[in-house]
């Protein structure tokens, strides 16, 4: 994006509105509506998927059996899961790669925009299914949301086929919506934009979409063999029928893993728009950026193994997983890098999305730091299935990809409804979640590697108290989340009118267009004038 | 295959959920090559090697079984351990009974620990080969013919025997739901 100057033609004016009534949500193709409700969608799912980890976090807070009993518990560590990555997690980017990658590469819609309305509605429905199992005789899915054989399948109650089935449907969605970004990238960007000119945002969504659509039908596969086996007496699982139950952690983690990079390339890209507006720089080193981000998805896919080092594997296989996935840490390591020198002797303001952005640098790396610890084969014997587990997966996503997509909300926001946010609510927003995450989380590190095991409603009685410390910063992290709601209200209803560059040297296409932004946007492409 | 287009990406797609189902049939090659997973062959077809002169190098084998989802039958090895020179033929049996009161099917798994060995340890004749149908509190010794091949590296000296035993009466009769049937049982 270096040396770059615009200039907008901006003479067509008969720009229409958006049409009246509900129904327009619901047969909308333009990517700001679509890009509203995916947003929308993410958010509800936060709650609902937050709500399952108050009452996690409740049964927790002190030793012994309180409030639920051991079966519920396990569905809703295994909903908190499951909602949380594919409800919250990965609509929530969807939702920002519909508003802004149009807006930053100048395009005036996604690329196939009935595809995208139905890649969105069909997410209501599959959670819907998925939440209905609550509700269903023999209860929801509890088998983690990890849905290891033969526990999913001989032993799963019968509302596995439910949750097959929404697997199913969240898969088809995914796809299609990362179908959607690539060939926007690579068909709609305004003349005179190289690939090596597109925003960093951009790059990390095709990266991101990539990734989906090559492992999201992967793990269609393995949910239709669980059907299989279930209902159709295969035995791709089941050892009696010469089946192999490690075959499915094989082909789970072949998915599983680059699904991790999944919930985190965007917010690398949210971060890396970030950083420099608020710095007052150019983004340090664009092109060791992209090349790093495609290393780590080139990576994610020989390290799968490392999430199941203690189901019996040969020494050579341990010394490989454990040395690819340790080699992740080096183009991750250039990122972090890049983010500090970007900061580096710039002048800094710290305004909410600033703040959200440097928690995610600090926070995200701690998260890195225990990875690595887990990434040496003959540590995670002791660590696996540990609460350091739950620690560790709970600081890259929450600071990491939580605090990303907020990041990029507060960011944006401005230009989206021309209004201003309240600065003073949105740090209190900030500072109550910075405290309760990880008054929450860093103590699962301590109980973790004291040995306390993941997924029990009951623990020994010297981990009380940290339990009782991150039962309390849970609460916390969760009511300051209704601070959000309200501040995002606030600003829609009543907020100040927003500048059209609301940030001093906020550089990008989307900061060209007029506050506030026209239903239709880039109508006729922008040129970009290399200098 | 233009991956720019919708049409490039479906194809994609469509080979991606193909190569998910492909790794079922690469895992077993991958296991049977590398004798990885502690997989043990099928029926042995080839000659019984000996090397000649050397005296052979002698290692003890350990026979243990499991029963899956706490089968109530009796299944036990009648030898629990034995020794033996490489590439010498062996014979054992397994005792199994069916304690039902109906007839059962049952089918033995077999594991090899450790996993480096399981290449090197050849069935000749297996129970394991086949299903074993049972009658009601019907008794009976299961063989298994063997030898351990002499390319055995040196440093393994002793080789465990694992057979899990699975009742598969249900899931033989593919008419009725195998699920729905033993939750009935149970």
């Amino acid at each position: 994006m270096s040396e770059q100057t615009l200039t907008i033609d901006d003479h067509d004016h008969h720009d229409h509105g958006p049409a009246k009534g509900l129904l327009r949500w619901v047969f909308t193709t333009n990517h700001k509506d679509i890009g509203t409700l995916y947003l929308i969608f993410s958010l509800t799912m936060f709650f609902i998927g937050g709500m399952m980890a108050f009452v996690i976090r409740a049964e927790l807070f002190q030793p012994g059996m309180q409030l639920v009993d051991p079966g519920f518990f396990n569905q809703m560590t295994t909903m908190h899961g499951l909602i949380m990555v594919f409800g919250a997690v990965m609509p929530g980017f969807v939702g920002l790669a519909n508003w802004q990658i149009p807006l930053m590469v100048g395009a005036p819609d996604m690329a196939l925009p009935r595809m995208n309305n139905w890649s969105f509605w069909i997410l209501p429905f599959a959670f819907t299914m998925l939440l209905s199992t609550l509700f269903m005789g023999g209860g929801a899915p509890g088998f983690g949301w990890t849905f290891y054989a033969p526990l999913s399948t001989t032993y799963a109650p019968p509302s596995v086929t439910f949750f097959i089935f929404a697997i199913h449907m969240m898969g088809i969605s995914s796809i299609m919506g990362a179908m959607n970004i690539i060939v926007t990238l690579f068909n709609m960007r305004a003349p005179g934009m190289g690939l090596m000119q597109m925003p960093m945002f951009a790059w990390s969504w095709l990266i991101t979409a990539f990734l989906l659509v090559a492992v999201m039908p992967v793990l269609a596969a393995v949910v239709t063999m669980m059907l299989m086996d279930i209902h159709f007496a295969t035995s791709f699982f089941s050892a009696a029928g010469g089946g192999d139950p490690v075959l499915f952690q094989h082909i789970f983690w072949f998915f599983g893993h680059p699904e991790v990079y999944i919930m985190i390339l965007p917010a690398f890209g949210v971060v890396s728009e970030i950083l420099p507006t608020f710095s007052r720089k150019k983004l340090f080193g664009y092109h060791s950026m992209v090349y790093a981000l495609i290393a780590i998805a080139l990576l994610s896919f020989v390290v799968w193994a490392h999430h199941m080092f203690t189901v019996g594997m040969p020494i050579g296989g341990q010394l490989f997983f454990m040395y690819a996935t340790m080699l992740i840490a080096v183009p991750t390591g250039v990122k972090v890098f890049n983010w500090v020198a970007t900061m580096f002797k710039g002048s800094l303001t710290f305004e909410t999305p600033m703040l959200f952005a440097i928690a995610f640098v600090v926070l995200f790396t701690v998260g890195g730091f225990s990875g690595i610890m887990l990434a040496i084969a003959p540590v995670d014997f002791q660590y696996q299935d540990t609460y350091f587990v739950v620690a560790h997966f709970h600081y890259v996503l929450v600071p990491g990809a939580i605090f990303g997509i907020v990041a990029g909300v507060y960011y944006w926001l401005p230009k989206w409804c021309g209004k201003m946010y309240d600065e003073s609510l949105g740090k209190m927003h900030f500072w109550l979640s910075f405290i309760g995450l990880n008054l929450t989380f860093f103590p699962m590190h301590f109980v973790g590697l004291a040995g306390m095991p993941r997924r029990v409603p009951d623990y020994a009685l010297q981990f009380a108290d940290f339990n009782m410390m991150a039962s309390m910063g849970a609460f916390l992290f969760g009511t300051s989340q209704l601070i959000f709601v309200y501040l995002v209200i606030k600003a829609v209803r009543s907020g100040k009118e927003a500048a059209q560059v609301p940030w001093e040297s906020a550089e990008g296409l989307e900061w060209t267009l007029p506050t506030p932004l026209p239903y239709h946007t880039f109508t006729t492409p922008p040129v970009i004038e290399q200098k | 295959m233009n991956l720019s287009t919708p049409k490039g990406l479906i194809i994609l797609v469509v080979l991606m959920f193909g190569f998910g189902f492909a790794l079922v049939p690469l895992y077993d090659v991958f296991c049977e090559i590398t004798g990885l997973n502690g997989k043990t062959a099928g029926q042995y077809e080839g000659e019984l090697t000996t090397k000649s002169n050397e005296k052979a190098r002698e290692i003890t084998m350990q026979f243990i079984v499991n029963k899956n989802d706490n089968l109530p039958w009796e299944f036990a090895p009648n030898q629990n351990q034995m020794t033996l020179a490489l590439g010498e033929q062996k014979q054992t049996t397994y005792r199994v009974t069916n304690t039902y009161n109906t007839a059962a099917i049952a089918q033995a798994v077999p594991s090899v620990s450790p996993s480096a060995a399981a290449e090197y340890l050849h069935k000749i004749e297996c129970f394991c080969f086949e299903q074993q149908p049972l009658e009601a509190g019907e008794h009976k010794d299961m063989p298994l013919v063997f030898f351990v091949d002499p390319e055995l590296p040196e440093s393994i000296s002793k080789i465990t025997l694992s057979y899990t035993l699975f009742d598969i009466t249900n899931s033989t009769a593919p008419a009725s739901d195998p699920h729905k049937v033993k939750k009935v049982g149970n």
